[in-house]
């Protein structure tokens, strides 16, 4: 009899429960997975004429992704074009990460530095450009280093040149771009791991017979680590999904991932490639992060 | 060997903090020699300068002016990892990242000694802490008396010429603050190396030290072994500092002094008006009638097991403090208010500078 009624009280318990979290559950259907699972069902079907989708099965959108059909004699090649494009993109990120790091370091540690009163107003500064809308800031740099920009005229009028260094639709331009809009994202979780740091292990270390260099790489690097991961992850994948940095800085040839994929759903009316590819993409970046996640906490636990 | 060899100088070390009107002189003019082998305690009340003077030593420091020798050697400019002087942390600062292994490993890595070098010296080292089993674990699993140790060895590994002990016990309760007393004195003796010891806690002072310099705003009041600075205080600092002591003021006349109310004591002192300092357990409170006894009114009775502190006052208003071993009656009436005998121990009265 108590049983019976506690089962009663046990389904009402689990009505009760799913009725409470159906609102996200609605939210995670609809707003992540939903849309996902559509990308996933184009990548299947059959290009239509004029874009869209004809309901078809159709494997061509994976194959699309390495080969690419010869307009003139219809067989199948490696797609050089794509390669190049994946190359460009995986490099020109792991260099912007890179560059965010070896500049966001030192800022970081500057911010992290100064007496707790002014802290607030540094990092303030740091999040200005998040005021601004991304295209706007990415214009921005283009007047600056654009052949008649901001950069090239001071160095001219200085005498430091004669012609125009020619930055602006080089990869060199969208890799300055990125570096400036995704400096914050490096800065931020960098400065919350450095602010956590006991600085009286300085002394140990000195104390200890470390030089100064010894003390950054044995002492400083492997504790404000989860910061550096967190600073990583959160330059490298929108990097390599960018969009608006590489299509305004890098002109029409050099072109990211994202410009490929927009490529796809636009001009080259091929949505099924496009919803292959950004399912690549959205694979690639998984991998990733669980291989560098996997890998930072091996070197957290060191052993020997 | 014919002198003692000195492991760390200072000269004429001066500190100062800041600049202009406010500037602070953390130590002014010091110097001191500590001895090759010895537990050297800076013992004084926070401020006093004891932490520069072992910031100096460290080369977490420079000082404004004079200079640091190390065995001889002028190490003023010298950087911290440069120095053959290690220092356990008032907050051991342990390398969280590290194990209590790689954390006592480190200072040897640093100095780029073999690997096999390492391995025996960390064994050793956890050996003379007793943390064998703990070397594999992070410093974060460890108690408070075990990080101590850990920082302790950390230290002791690369064999310093001299140990910097800034307040190590500080953080410790009181039980475990005492074996480490114990502990610490153990490992300066098994090992010899020189330790130079800051705190400023009197007791911990006088139990461990070999010697001992008294410091207070950032000078060095008095340098001996803590039977002289007990027994012979230099000055009204030193006396008030390291333990209790009883003040009285007498007028002295060349070869005896007398106090304030009549009575005469046997002391030598330079004419005019002196100072005397006396220790409670040198006072004893005796029968009204005895005779040589300085008349007084029991002012109160404090009861603290072994001991019991009786304070007396004078007819002129001094108030003196004797301690005596409980049961502390013995025959005399020691209600408040009653009037009793007090004799001072001739020969432990000090005659005060201030």
């Amino acid at each position: 009899m108590t049983s019976e009624a506690e089962t009663k009280a046990e389904a009402a318990r689990t009505r009760s429960a799913w009725l409470l979290s159906a609102p996200a559950l609605v939210v995670l259907l609809f707003a992540a997975s939903g849309p996902l699972l559509i990308v996933l069902a184009y990548s299947f079907l059959t290009p239509g004429q004029y874009g869209n989708v004809i309901w078809e099965w159709d494997l061509n959108g994976w194959i699309g992704i390495l080969f690419t059909k010869d307009i003139f004699d219809g067989t199948w090649g490696l797609a050089d074009a794509h390669m190049t494009i994946f190359w460009r993109s995986v490099k020109l990120s792991l260099m912007t990460t890179a560059i965010t790091f070896l500049v966001g370091f030192p800022t970081a540690w500057f911010i992290a530095t100064r007496p707790p009163a002014q802290r607030a107003f540094w990092l303030f500064l740091i999040t200005i450009p998040f005021w601004t809308n991304l295209l706007i800031r990415t214009v921005a740099i283009n007047e600056v280093i654009r052949n008649e920009g901001l950069l090239n005229t001071s160095l001219i009028w200085l005498g430091v040149i004669s012609e125009p260094i020619r930055i602006i639709y080089t990869d060199t331009a969208v890799l300055i771009g990125m570096a400036y809009v995704y400096l914050p994202l490096m800065v931020l979780p960098l400065y919350a791991a450095i602010d956590r740091f006991d600085m009286r292990l300085l002394e140990a270390g000195y104390d200890l017979y470390a030089s100064r260099i010894r003390v950054l790489r044995r002492v400083i690097l492997p504790i404000v680590k989860p910061g550096i991961v967190a600073g990583s992850i959160l330059v490298f994948v929108p990097s390599l999904g960018a969009y608006v940095t590489p299509r305004v800085l890098g002109g029409g040839k050099n072109m990211m991932i994202g410009n490929f994929i927009e490529l796809q759903f636009g001009q080259g009316r091929n949505w099924p490639l496009g919803a292959a590819l950004s399912m690549t993409l959205l694979v690639v970046v998984m991998v990733a992060l669980l291989v560098y996640v996997r890998a930072a906490n091996k070197e957290g636990n060191p052993h020997g | 060997m014919p002198e003692t060899t000195i492991a760390v100088e200072a000269r004429n070390a001066v500190k100062t903090f800041g600049q202009g009107a406010v500037a602070v002189t953390a130590l002014d003019n010091v110097s001191v020699k500590i001895k090759q082998g010895e537990f050297f305690t800076l013992l004084g009340p926070s401020g006093c300068g004891k932490t520069t003077l072992l910031r100096l030593i460290a080369g977490f420091e420079t000082p404004t002016s004079g200079q640091i020798l190390l065995d001889g050697d002028d190490i003023t400019n010298l950087p911290p990892n440069k120095r053959a002087v290690n220092t356990v942390f008032q907050s051991y600062a342990l390398f969280p990242h590290l194990t209590v292994a790689q954390n006592i490993g480190f200072g040897l890595e640093m100095q780029d000694r073999p690997r096999a070098e390492i391995k025996d010296t960390v064994a050793r080292m956890l050996a003379l802490v007793q943390l064998e089993p703990m070397a594999d674990r992070k410093t974060s699993q460890l108690s408070g008396g075990q990080q101590q140790r850990v920082a302790l060895a950390r230290a002791l590994a690369p064999t310093p010429k001299v140990l910097l002990l800034d307040e190590p016990l500080s953080a410790l309760d009181l039980k475990l603050r005492k074996e480490m007393q114990i502990e610490l004195k153990r490992l300066q003796q098994e090992t010899g190396i020189t330790f130079v010891f800051v705190t400023h806690d009197q007791e911990e002072a006088l139990t461990m030290s070999d010697r001992i310099a008294v410091m207070s705003a950032g000078l060095i009041q008095q340098v001996g072994p803590p039977r002289d600075i007990y027994t012979r205080p230099a000055n009204r600092f030193v006396a008030s500092f390291i333990g209790e002591t009883n003040f009285l003021a007498g007028i002295s006349d060349g070869a005896r002094v007398k106090l304030g109310n009549g009575a005469m004591l046997d002391v030598v002192a330079p004419r005019g008006p002196v100072g005397l300092a006396i220790r409670p357990e040198q006072v004893r409170v005796v029968a009204v009638d005895t005779a040589g006894a300085i008349l007084a009114t029991v002012a109160s009775t404090v009861y603290f097991g072994t001991d019991t502190h009786v304070h007396v006052t004078l007819s002129d208003g001094t108030e003196i403090v004797a301690r005596q071993q409980s049961p502390a009656t013995g025959g005399v009436e020691m209600q408040k208010g009653a009037a009793v005998g007090v004799v001072l121990a001739q020969d432990a009265l000090q005659v005060m500078g201030d």
